[in-house]
């Protein structure tokens, strides 16, 4: 290859994903960065390379998911590794079959690369230390979705320019919400300065440890913020009743057209999908001119290829 | 540390380059309309600046814009799931404005050395579309291809051992131009 320079280079060691909270900001940044590389290849004539060729990447999801679950395949197929789906409803885990055994059998038939989503919270970590193939987070529990995290920042940053010293809302059901945790640790390592908007009943009882701010009022805060980021309210998640009807959340927290005359104009708005429309976000928001919604798929696009391509390099060296 | 090349030498040779691939590749001849449709892509990171000198050398001469890109050819290696690759490269972009279909690219890298890069480079060339044809120019041509690949258009000739670095320096990217074998 050509020459090198033999300059003093960053250089990504992790052959895991599984969380942003343990990541450095020069590693967030390279994530970035590399991303950058990926994002052409979506959009030229031969839309693959060819860097994971050989390569077998498991999509290991026990929950549902759409946008995720699509993204890594695509991600996978177009850096050329072949995908194998694993569901959990037409598998053996319906017949009882543990985490840990599924996956030794799956990397029994030569997998590199388990992409993981369980609602339990450390799922992937567990088998990070019990398997040699590479994991990454696709979500577990209530913890992180650090792709998720990943492409928000990217979004930012990609319109920004930075992230520093931007005020960053996240608005909704926190407590029950990866992405918001793994937004915020994202977010705060670039710079930002994060806020936890919702009803007390949703923002967790331990927050006062988390480096953001927390207000139970989105009109205090909507004239402040350069970034909104509305979470789904997840109704498969809650229990109990944490607000007194729909209509009574989506008047308080709800991103409302009027609301959004008191933003500033050029205020980002953005969603993990998918979107309640007309719940935490009227439609005529959801598709408006500050929304950046669908740049946030077309870029975890992106994100997921530097990503899969990143933990493979750290695996390839050191074997 | 041997100088081979200071910043006159460098600049004869890009002037020498351009001449040839006007001779080579926009000859006008009285039945057929001038071939000017020829483009020039550079290697990240030193065939970049090599790049943009060369296709404004080439814009003047034939007094038309001769458009310029750069190639990233990371994910094209041939040696990223090698355990002894010393360096971890990194990704970066693409950067090609232009459509390169029925173009004749002039594909131009520093060192010409082992084949590898202008293998790698030419395989991320047609993933982005189907050129006419592409031709390789080099600063500098070394002895030691691992591959049967050629420069058409080449600088410097040099045979340095293998246990030597060919080191290109150039004022955009590293303040001087110079070439000094290490």
């Amino acid at each position: 290859m050509a020459l090198k320079r033999k300059s003093k280079q960053f250089k990504w060691h992790r052959k895991h994903l599984l969380g942003l909270r343990e990541l450095s900001a020069e590693e967030i940044t390279y994530i970035l960065d590399t991303a950058k590389g990926f994002e052409q290849i979506s959009t030229r004539s031969v839309k693959k390379a060819p860097p994971l060729r050989g390569k077998v990447v498991v999509n290991l999801f026990f929950e549902d998911s759409t946008r995720t679950r699509n993204s890594f395949a695509l991600a996978a197929s177009r850096l050329s590794a072949d995908v194998i789906e694993f569901t959990k409803k037409a598998s053996s885990v319906s017949k009882g079959e543990t985490l840990l055994d599924t996956a030794r059998n799956l990397e029994a038939m030569g997998i590199d690369i388990i992409v993981i989503r369980h609602s339990a919270g450390g799922a992937p970590r567990l088998l990070s230390r019990n398997i040699n193939a590479c994991v990454v987070n696709a979500g577990d529990g209530f913890c992180e979705h650090p792709t998720q995290g990943l492409l928000d920042v990217y979004t930012i940053r990609k319109i920004k320019g930075t992230l520093e010293g931007l005020k960053i809302a996240i608005v909704g059901d926190i407590t029950h919400s990866r992405v918001a945790r793994s937004d915020m640790w994202a977010m705060t390592k670039l710079g930002a300065e994060v806020i936890f908007v919702g009803p007390p009943t949703l923002i967790p009882a331990q927050v006062s440890r988390l480096p953001v701010k927390v207000s139970y009022s989105l009109d205090e805060v909507i004239e402040k913020v350069d970034v909104i980021n509305m979470l789904r309210i997840q109704f498969e998640r809650l229990g109990g009743n944490p607000f007194p009807s729909i209509r009574e959340y989506s008047h308080y927290f709800g991103l409302t057209v009027e609301r959004m005359k008191r933003a500033k104009p050029d205020i980002l708005v953005m969603h993990p999908g998918p979107i309640n429309r007309g719940l935490e976000m009227e439609s005529e928001v959801a598709d408006g001119d500050n929304s950046v919604i669908l740049q946030q798929v077309a870029n975890g696009l992106a994100v997921r290829m530097a990503v899969l391509f990143l933990v493979n390099q750290a695996a390839a060296q050191k074997s | 540390m041997k100088a081979i090349l200071d910043s006159g030498q460098i600049e004869q040779i890009l002037q020498d380059l351009t001449s040839h691939i006007i001779l080579d590749c926009c000859q006008t001849s009285s039945d057929t309309p001038p071939r000017l449709d020829i483009a020039v892509i550079g290697i990240r990171s030193r065939g970049e600046v090599l790049a943009q000198r060369l296709s404004s050398r080439l814009s003047r001469k034939l007094g038309k814009d001769v458009p310029c890109g750069t190639l990233d050819i990371t994910l094209y290696r041939d040696d990223l799931n090698s355990p002894h690759g010393t360096a971890q490269p990194q990704v970066r972009t693409t950067e090609i404005g232009f459509d390169i279909d029925d173009k004749i690219i002039i594909l131009i890298d520093d060192v010409l050395y082992t084949g590898r890069s202008a293998r790698a480079a030419m395989d991320a060339l047609i993933d982005l579309g189907r050129p006419k044809a592409i031709k390789l120019a080099v600063l500098v041509d070394r002895l030691g291809r691992e591959l049967p690949i050629q420069a058409d258009y080449a600088g410097y000739k040099t045979d340095a051992a293998p246990d030597k670095l060919v080191q290109v320096s150039l004022v955009e990217s590293d303040g001087k131009d110079e070439v000094v074998i290490e």
